[in-house]
């Protein structure tokens, strides 16, 4: 362990001893990640053939455009309060975002738990409360609360947009796909507290890719890349975890216990990657009364999608950098969002937008 | 910009606000005094100048762990005065509230606002009340307008940066963005967060009888310090570089940012003043502010450089190089 404070000096060796002789390729498939690498500014320090990708970690970039207008259109529904995290709410759709809904006159609220929608259902029993639960495995048990709170208070007016997607399938997706081209992974801890290490193991074992478990200081970060180049150099792969601090190696069983409870795994379609076979949560039969596609029928409507330009989806699967997109920084600025990607914080064209390094000086 | 309507992000104090500023108020009011575009309106009286200023106070809860909107409403108005090298004399308060309100909490309200004011060494001298239909407006709206007078030898300006002055800033930032967010959303820190809410007049004036270094000044309020740093080097064409490890950030301030996804950098403060000083006197002032509580945390950040103008560029932990640009929209906590 490094300690949480790296001085300068200990940096050099370090990062001489993380560069290798070939051009490597390493993902990043947290948003927190992506945001501390580009807050940090790791990428200078990296040598120029050591590359970092922003894989699929962004809960709202993945969320397909089809739900983000399904989601729209519930907005439009009278007596509907909508909640949901800050972060959704300048999505652009093809008739507005959220964000526009409500200047529109739409209730939609943000909140910072899913408890704190249950609390607003709890208080307006006349109104439908409808939490937009998108979000991993991280986000899906403060959700199972949630709805064990509703159940038990009887608020038939509470149900949630269930787009909760799962971490592991989406990795072997991005493996199997030869066009990514990814040498390792450095893996989201946040998600691991809960699921543990051994989920990944297939990435080492079947895949001989390195994959690191790494926490989200850009200490953490870095002696994870470390770690990564030094299973690249000797080839000998397997799941390390940097981020002993907060993961257990049995992960969080409580939590699981409560995402096992609520949901099941189905098929969930990501945006710019497609379809992948459970690789979401969706609510159980018994459950199904809190399904607000259900409730108000939105299921199969069929939406249209508007082309932007956006081109999310192949920076989800590291085969572009925002830089590539043409609309970067000049039609899509955060203050107005082509695609999901510029509106989190967590996006990938938002991290490079606003933490821009010094390459962009002078220009 | 036709079907264009007002967001709340148009009043988050970032690129949207000056948008809103300029291609509305600017546009339909503008003269020389507010394409000026500082703190406080700059009037000469004939050998006298005097700093008019106004400000509105909306907030959510009206009262908040450190303080409440008649603090607020004073500290504002006194700051954007004494920031401009004025000294603050009078304020004017017009208040409007909503119907329903309790005179208990209004009481309270106003109880802060004159003793804050009696303080600050200001004195309330005109005021108008409006009480508004239930909805209306939201509990209590306040806006307090000040005017001060500047001693004859102070002009503070960005013109008057140089490369090479120091950036001051007076205590710790982020304090009053997130406390306010943590107060109105109900999430409980331990230890708990409290706004910086406080007027700066003293501590400017004791600043401003010391050094003659002094450039210009400004409150990193809405927006925050990258936001008002980002003003600063555009108004003055120069740069401006920042030292990550310099500025000051209260741990529990940082735990509850990154836990959000915010940065307190973007966030807030109303109790902070920015100051430009010529590099010879820097440690001296330096020194002085932190001879009050309220600038304990005092620190010099940065400087003022012509590598790279307009631009505030701030130099990270790691030695890595970070633009900082202004505040877009609002600052949106992001799904944890
Ligand atoms: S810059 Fe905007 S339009 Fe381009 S990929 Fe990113 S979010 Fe989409």
């Amino acid at each position: 362990m490094l300690g949480l404070k790296l001085s300068k000096e200990k940096l050099k060796p370090l990062l001489k001893e993380i560069s290798i002789d070939r051009n490597i390729r390493i993902m990043e498939v947290c948003g927190t990640h992506t945001m501390a690498i580009a807050k940090s500014g790791i990428k200078q320090l990296l040598p120029p053939n050591f590359r970092l990708l922003s894989g699929p970690g962004c809960p709202v970039c993945v969320t397909a455009q089809e739900d983000i207008e399904r989601i729209l259109l519930l907005a439009e529904k009278p007596n509907v309060i909508i909640t949901t995290f800050g972060d959704m709410l300048r999505v652009p759709g093809s008739n507005g975002s959220l964000q526009e809904k409500q200047a529109q006159g739409a209730d939609i609220r943000i909140v910072y738990s899913p408890l704190d929608a249950v609390a607003i259902a709890r208080h307006n029993r006349e109104k439908e409360v409808v939490f937009i639960a998108v979000g991993f495995e991280t986000t899906a048990p403060t959700v199972a609360v949630a709805l064990e709170t509703a159940r038990k208070e009887n608020l038939e007016n509470f149900s949630i947009v269930c787009l909760h997607k799962l971490v592991i399938p989406v990795l072997r997706t991005l493996l199997e796909d030869q066009t990514t081209e990814i040498d390792g992974f450095l893996l989201p801890g946040h998600v691991s507290t809960i699921i543990c290490t051994t989920p990944y193991e297939f990435i080492a074992e079947e895949f001989q890719k390195a994959c690191v478990v790494s926490g989200f200081e850009a200490v953490d970060i870095l002696e994870s890349l470390w770690l990564i180049s030094r299973q690249l150099k000797t080839g000998r792969f397997k799941v390390e975890n940097q981020y002993q601090r907060g993961v257990k190696k049995e992960g969080n069983k409580v939590a699981m216990e409560a995402i096992n409870r609520f949901f099941e795994p189905t098929g969930s379609l990501w945006r710019g990657i497609g379809e992948i076979e459970n690789s979401g949560l969706k609510l159980r039969p018994e459950f199904s009364c809190f399904d607000a596609f259900l409730k108000f029928d939105l299921k199969d409507v069929q939406v249209k999608l508007a082309p932007s330009g956006c081109i999310c989806g192949k920076i989800l699967r590291g085969i572009s950098k925002p830089e590539d997109c043409g609309l970067f920084g000049k039609v899509c600025t955060p203050l107005s969002p082509v695609g999901p990607c510029m509106v989190s914080s967590e996006g990938a064209c938002a991290a490079s937008f606003y933490y821009a390094g010094g390459d962009i000086i002078g220009r | 910009m036709a079907d264009e309507r007002i967001l709340l992000s148009h009043g988050a104090g970032g690129l949207k606000t000056r948008k809103l500023i300029r291609e509305v108020f600017q546009k339909n009011l503008g003269n020389a005094y507010l394409q000026q575009e500082l703190d406080a309106a700059l009037i000469k009286f004939s050998t006298n100048k005097i700093a008019l200023t106004t400000d509105s106070f909306v907030v959510s809860p009206i009262i908040f762990p450190g303080g409440d909107i008649g603090k607020l409403a004073v500290c504002g108005t006194v700051n954007d005065l004494a920031v401009m090298g004025a000294k603050p004399l009078y304020l004017t308060l017009g208040i409007i509230i909503e119907e329903g309100m309790p005179f208990e909490v209004l009481e309270k309200v106003v109880c802060s606002l004159g003793n804050t004011a009696r303080e600050a060494g200001v004195q309330i001298v005109a005021g108008d009340t409006k009480v508004v239909e239930h909805g209306a407006c939201d509990k209590i709206f306040i806006n307090t307008s000040g005017i001060g007078f500047v001693p004859p030898n102070i002009d503070l300006r960005p013109s008057k940066m140089l490369p090479g002055d120091k950036i001051i800033v007076s205590g710790s930032v982020g304090n009053h963005g997130i406390a306010i967010l943590a107060a109105r959303e109900g999430l409980n820190f331990t230890p708990p967060l409290s706004s910086d809410c406080t007027y700066l007049n003293y501590l400017i004036d004791r600043v401003l009888n010391l050094s003659s270094g002094i450039k210009c000044m400004r409150d990193p309020t809405r927006g925050g310090l990258a936001t008002t740093l980002n003003e600063l080097a555009q108004q003055a064409g120069l740069g401006i570089k920042l030292y990550e490890e310099a500025v000051p950030i209260d741990p529990q301030v940082r735990r509850a940012c990154s836990m959000l996804g915010l940065d307190p950098l973007y966030l807030a403060n109303e109790g902070k003043v920015i100051i430009i000083v010529s590099a010879k006197d820097a440690s001296r002032v330096l020194e002085e502010i932190r001879k009050f509580d309220i600038g304990k945390n005092a620190n010099i950040i940065g400087e003022v450089t012509d590598a790279h103008p307009s631009k505030v560029v701030m130099e990270t932990e790691l030695g890595t190089l970070r633009v900082l640009r202004m505040l877009e929209g609002e600052p949106l906590p992001r799904i944890c």
